[in-house]
Parts: C-alpha cells; structure tokens; sequence
C-alpha cells in the first residue's frame, strides 16, 4: 500500500515537471510575441513605438534570450514562489489573480457538490426504474441539460432573477462589498451571490452525469452478487444501495480529477456573462494579449491542481476499493 | 398408475413434501414479443431428498429457481401457476401470490429457501469481506448482536470446510481460491438454516478435483440437515452421483420425470437418452467420437410447433410430432412427454 502511495507521488512530480515545460512550449507556440501585440494594440490606437523601444521592451522581459534558457529563468523563479509580472497589467502575476484563484474554486466545488447531489439520486432512480415515466423525464431533462448552451442559462437565470426576484445578479459581490477586505459581512455577500453561476455550471455536468450513473448502475444491476443479495431476503433498498450503486461509484472516484480543469476552462463564457471574478475570464485576456507569465501562471497551477485531484482520487480509490487497497492494483 | 416412491441406497428416510411448484409459467418482455421461457414447471421438493434439475443451456433451470425466490429480472414475471411452500399444511404458503418486495416473501429467502449461486466469483461482491456478507444474510433473519452474528459465521465457515475460518472471515472474495469461495457461498445459502437449498450449477465453474469435493460437502449437510435440495445441473455424471430424483428440462417445459436408477436404466424420452449418450464413458472406444445431440436448442421465443423438440429427434413420428403436443408429465408423477412413452405406457396397461 505504502509502496503504491510512494509510485503515485513520484509520478505526480514528474508529471508536474512535465507540465511545466508543456506549459511553457503552449504559450510560445502563438507565432509573435507579447511586444509584437502590444505594438498592434497601440497601433490600433494610433500610437506608434520605435524599433529601438521594442528592443528595450524585449530585453526586459528577457524575450532575446534563447528558449531554453526563458525557461529555465521562469522556472527558477517559480519554484520560489515568483511568478514573474503580468505585462499587460503591470502588476506581479501574483497580485493579478489574487483571489481569483480561490473564488473559482468555491464556485467550482459548489458547483460539482450541486451536480452529485441532482445527477447521482436521480440516475440511480433512472437505472432501478428503468423504461418508467420517471425514467423518460429525467433522460428528457437530461438531454434538454446537455443541449441548451450554458451562457444561454446563464442570460435566462440572470433576467429571470433581476425581473422577478430583484436580485443583485451578475458578478459575486455587491457593489458595496466588491472592493473591501474580507469580513464576515462580505462572506456572506459571496454566499448569496454563489448559487445562481452555480447551478448554471452544475447544469451540463449533471445532465452528463445522470446519464453516466444511469449506464453504470443498469451494469452492475444485471451482476449475480446483485441477484445472490436478493437471496439473502434483504429489502430491495438495501440491495441496490450497498451493492450495485457502491460498484457504480468507483468510476466517479477516478473522474474527481478531471472535474477541475473542465469547470474553469469550461465556465470562461459563462464567468464572461455573469462577470464572475474568476480565472477563466482571465486566462481568456492573457493569452489574447500573449501575456506569457500570466497565462503561463494560470495554465502551470490548473495542470498541477490537476495532478493534486489524481493523486487525491487515487487515495479515495485506495480507500473505496479493496482491491487496490489489498493488491496495488485493480 | 405408475409408482413413484424409489429410494437412493444411503439417502435418509425421505419426508414431506416441502415445496410444490405447479404450472409455473414466466414471461420475459412486454405484451408482444414476449418470451416465454418457463410453460408450466411442475415439481416437488421433499425433505432430505434431491431433486436433480437436467437441460441444454437456456431450457430456463435457472429462471425456474429465481421464479421459486420471487427474484425474476426484469422484464421477467410470473404469468401462471403456484409456488406452495409446506403444501397441504396449515401453514401452506403460495409464494407466487406474495409480493416480491414484501416482507412475507424476504423473510422466505433465505430464512427458508437458500440459493447456491454458478459463479462463486461474481455472487459475492468483491468490496466486502466474506464476513460481512455472511454476516447480513444472518441478520437479515434473526436479531442476533453482531459479536453473536459474527461467532455463528465463524462456525458456519467451519462447517463449510474452510480452514482458519477467524481469519479468513475477514477475506475480501478474490483472496480466496475458487473452491473456497464456492464454500463460502454455500456457508452464506445455510446463514439462516434454510431447510429447502436451491444450488443453481453450484459446481460448473470449478475444476473437477475442487467439483467432487463440493457436492461431497453439499451431499453431507443435505444429508446431516435433511435438507429438499434442488440441484441444478446440465452434467449426467453429477446427476447420478447426487440425485434421488431427476427432472429433465428441455424449452421451458419438464420432458421427462423419475426417479435416477430407473432414468439411467430405462430413459423414456429421445431428449433424455440423447443427453445421456453425451456423457464421456470410460469405457468407451479410445479415440471413438462422442455423440452429440444433433441441432441447436431453440429460442424459446421461437418455439417449434407440436412437440418442441421434433426438429432434432431422431424417432419423430412424422404427421404427428411436428403437429400434437404430447401430453406432459403429470405432476409428480414418473413419465415422459413424449408420443413414444404413451404407447409404452399403454402396452404396459394391456
Ligand atoms: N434477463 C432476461 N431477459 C430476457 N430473457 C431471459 C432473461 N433471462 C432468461 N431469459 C430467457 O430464459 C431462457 C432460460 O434462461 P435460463 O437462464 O433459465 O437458462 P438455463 O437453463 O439456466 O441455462 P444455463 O445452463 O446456460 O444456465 C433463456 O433462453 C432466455 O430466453
Ligand atoms: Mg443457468
């Protein structure tokens, strides 16, 4: 078990050494760089920078190095903490996305919390009622889940909102709060401003996962250890919580990881039209303005957060699975 | 009418019945379209006798033992007949008429009727020990604290055979070996000292030195409980080792009922005598071709007309096979269904 533990971990580091230099090859890939579209976006305007004052800029930045030697200065200093400074913002890459980074992560967790608890109740009931009405509704639902655009949802909820209910929609602050330091006052702003980007990016997640849970549990149910439970003279309940639904669970366990990654990149349009201060909206920006450090930054700790959700799927697959538990494999 | 009462050399003085299926029929799908996979199963469990259960794969011995249970799959349900437990008692039960998800009929598996399961190795689920399933089944009958629960488990594992049972009480199933976890399957059928066993091929997956040893066990406590066993198998030899006796299966019907030594000695119906010319002899010409039953089973949603199993005989009697069904065995009676077996039984009146 423990030398399970150990393979994991150690695949994680590479894995995260490997991301970073796939991170940095993705943000240099754009042909031009950051000073060519700062000189079309001043140029846009009319401005005008000089051969000579580009030349500084990239000297600055460090851009006339070769490659492999920006990569090994940006690494250098990330793994002191240094994240190197936003060009667009002119600011520490640090300071820019700030609380960004956890905001987005309290919508995404409450968003993948609302998910389970619609998609798994109702998916076991989809696949235990199998052909029912209920059964027809929910894969109608799910359906409708799937195909309606979220930011559409997003408009819909917003206007539904404002117009019926006099909400504050839009953003996850009031306005009086949106600029203060933290306070007990503010938490609670954020906790009312939560739900509404919450259910809109919990909606394709759980239509997709009422159909996932659906097609596990209609396996697991046709097992004979289902049958041979039924013989032992347990109620029907019983049955289909302990046995086929625990079977059907695993693979859930395995997709934690991915969840991540899926609800920021996923929830950029949406952020955009509800005005989250999240990450998406901008990492969007950054790589528009080719703000290698920034973009750099956000794609570097959404891979590793990545490689944090594997490893703790791993743990729970370890702790729900006893044959990984007991052999170190499935 | 033909005697019925033949007792196996060493079988305990055979009792009441426990348990009478009559007429059961199971349909599997909607309205149209629908299969049915048993058309009228007739057949009698009696304390401390075996009952050998004998067809081609897919004759539906199976579905007939989850009928009994009141555990069908969907789509499948019962359209027909009655399942008697201790008939013409007064504690008859017709367990066809219970609800299956109701309390009277839970507290009947189990409790009164254990199930033997083919597979050892899917039947039990692999994210639980051994102990813990075991444990259940007793608790599902009987308030027992779980310590007490626990202790009659170990015993139970002992009485199965299984070496260091304290230990291996805490196995998950894929720790253990096949034959292993086929004992502990059997110790999960007796949790609650059911007195009718159904074992449904309880030996088909194991190797044949790890077979003999587990019907050696499951004849022992049939016969030290006096249990009604039903056994489920598509092999002869089993048959003649542990039946007392024999049911012969063929499309959802029964072709074929009697007793084990005059089934060997004497098969009434063509299905029968071509099933037994497909065991291996021993004495057998080396290298001499085995028979083989000619044809495939039929889908029981494609049942050939008249008697079903016509197209693979080979003593049809052409014009009235393929046309009339012969009449079937009566219940719980020796005979056969088949045009041939009549006339024998005729010639014998004469
Ligand atoms: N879940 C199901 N859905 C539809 N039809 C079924 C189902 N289960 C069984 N049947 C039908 O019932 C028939 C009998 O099946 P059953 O499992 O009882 O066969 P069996 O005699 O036990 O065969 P085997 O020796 O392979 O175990 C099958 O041919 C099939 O047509
Ligand atoms: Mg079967």
């Amino acid at each position: 078990m423990l030398n399970y533990l150990a393979r994991r971990l150690v695949l994680a580091l590479i894995t995260c050494a490997a991301i970073s230099v796939l991170t940095f090859v993705i943000i240099r890939l754009p042909p031009g760089d950051f000073v060519d579209a700062y000189i079309a976006n001043l140029a846009s305007n009319g401005s005008m920078v000089s051969a000579e004052q580009a030349v500084a800029m990239r000297h600055e930045y460090g851009l006339d190095r070769p490659v492999v030697v920006q990569y090994a200065l940006w690494m250098g200093r990330v793994v002191r903490g240094d994240f190197g400074v936003s060009m667009m913002w002119r600011r520490p890459v640090t300071e820019v996305i700030g609380d960004r980074l956890w905001l987005t992560m309290a919508i995404s967790v409450s968003a993948l919390f609302l998910t389970w608890t619609i998609a798994l109740p109702i998916g076991i009931y989809s696949a235990v009622r199998q052909y029912s009405i209920g059964d027809y509704i929910a894969t109608l639902l799910g359906f409708m889940g799937l195909a309606i655009p979220n930011f559409l949802l997003a408009l819909i909820l917003m206007y539904a909102g404002f117009r019926y209910l006099g909400l504050s929609v839009g953003g996850l602050f009031s306005s009086d709060y949106a600029q203060e330091a933290w306070s007990l006052a503010k938490f609670w702003d954020l906790m009312k401003h939560i739900p509404l980007p919450a259910c809109v990016l919990a909606l394709a997640g759980t239509a997709q996962l009422i159909r996932i849970m659906r097609a596990n549990l209609l396996d697991e149910l046709r097992k004979p250890y289902v049958v041979s439970a039924r013989a032992k003279g347990l109620s029907e309940l019983h049955v289909v919580l302990k046995y086929p639904v625990r079977a059907a669970l695993n693979p859930f366990a395995s997709s934690i990881a991915y969840l991540f990654p899926y609800l920021v990149s996923g929830s950029i349009i949406v952020s955009l039209v509800l005005g989250l201060p999240t990450v998406g909206p901008l990492l969007l920006q950054a790589l528009v303005a080719q703000d290698m450090f920034l973009a750099g930054t956000i794609v570097l700790l959404l891979g590793i957060m990545t490689v944090i959700g594997t490893l703790i799927s791993d743990l729970l697959l370890m702790w729900i699975e006893p044959r990984i538990r007991l052999r170190g494999r499935a | 009418m033909v005697e019925q009462v033949m007792t196996n050399p060493g079988a305990i003085e055979s009792g009441g019945h426990m348990l009478s299926v009559r007429d059961l029929a199971v349909e599997f799908g909607q309205d149209r379209g629908s299969v049915r996979a048993l058309d009228g199963i007739s057949l009698d469990l009696r304390a401390g006798r075996v009952l050998g259960v004998v067809g081609e794969s897919g004759c539906g011995k199976s579905v007939t033992a989850r009928a009994i249970l009141g555990i069908l799959d969907r789509p499948g349900r019962l359209v027909g007949g009655r399942v008697l437990l201790d008939p013409g008692t007064s504690a008859e039960q017709n367990l066809a008429a219970l609800d299956p998800n109701g309390a009277a009929l839970r507290a009947v598996r189990g409790g009164r009727i254990g199930l033997i399961f083919q597979e050892p190795m899917t039947a039990l689920s692999v994210h639980y020990t051994v102990g813990n399933q075991i444990i259940e089944a007793i608790r599902a009958h009987k308030t027992l604290s779980k310590a007490a629960a626990r202790a009659a488990t170990v015993e139970l594992l002992r009485e199965v055979g299984i070496p260091r049972p304290e230990l291996r009480i805490d196995a998950y199933p894929f720790q253990l070996s096949g034959g292993l976890r086929q004992r502990v399957g059997i110790a999960m059928a007796l949790a609650c000292a059911p007195d009718i066993l159904i074992a449904d091929e309880p030996t088909t997956a194991l190797d044949v030195t790890t077979q003999a040893q587990i019907l050696a066990l499951l004849r022992r406590l049939q016969r030290d409980k006096g249990i009604a066993l039903m056994l489920i198998t598509h092999d002869m030899g089993v048959i003649a080792q542990m039946a007392d006796d024999v049911a012969v299966m063929y499309l959802g019907r029964i072709v074929e009922f009697a007793p084990v030594r005059r089934l060997f000695a004497a098969p009434r119906h063509p299905y029968t005598r071509a099933l037994l010319r497909s065991v291996p002899d021993i004495r057998a010409v080396p290298r001499a071709r085995l028979a083989t039953i000619g044809g495939t089973v039929p889908h029981p949603g494609a049942r050939p007309t008249g008697c079903a199993f016509h197209p693979r005989c080979q003593e049809m009697i052409a014009g009235r096979c393929e046309t009339t069904a012969p009449s079937p065995v009566p219940a719980g009676l020796e005979g056969a269904s088949c045009f041939h077996a009549e006339s024998v039984v005729q010639e014998a009146v004469v």
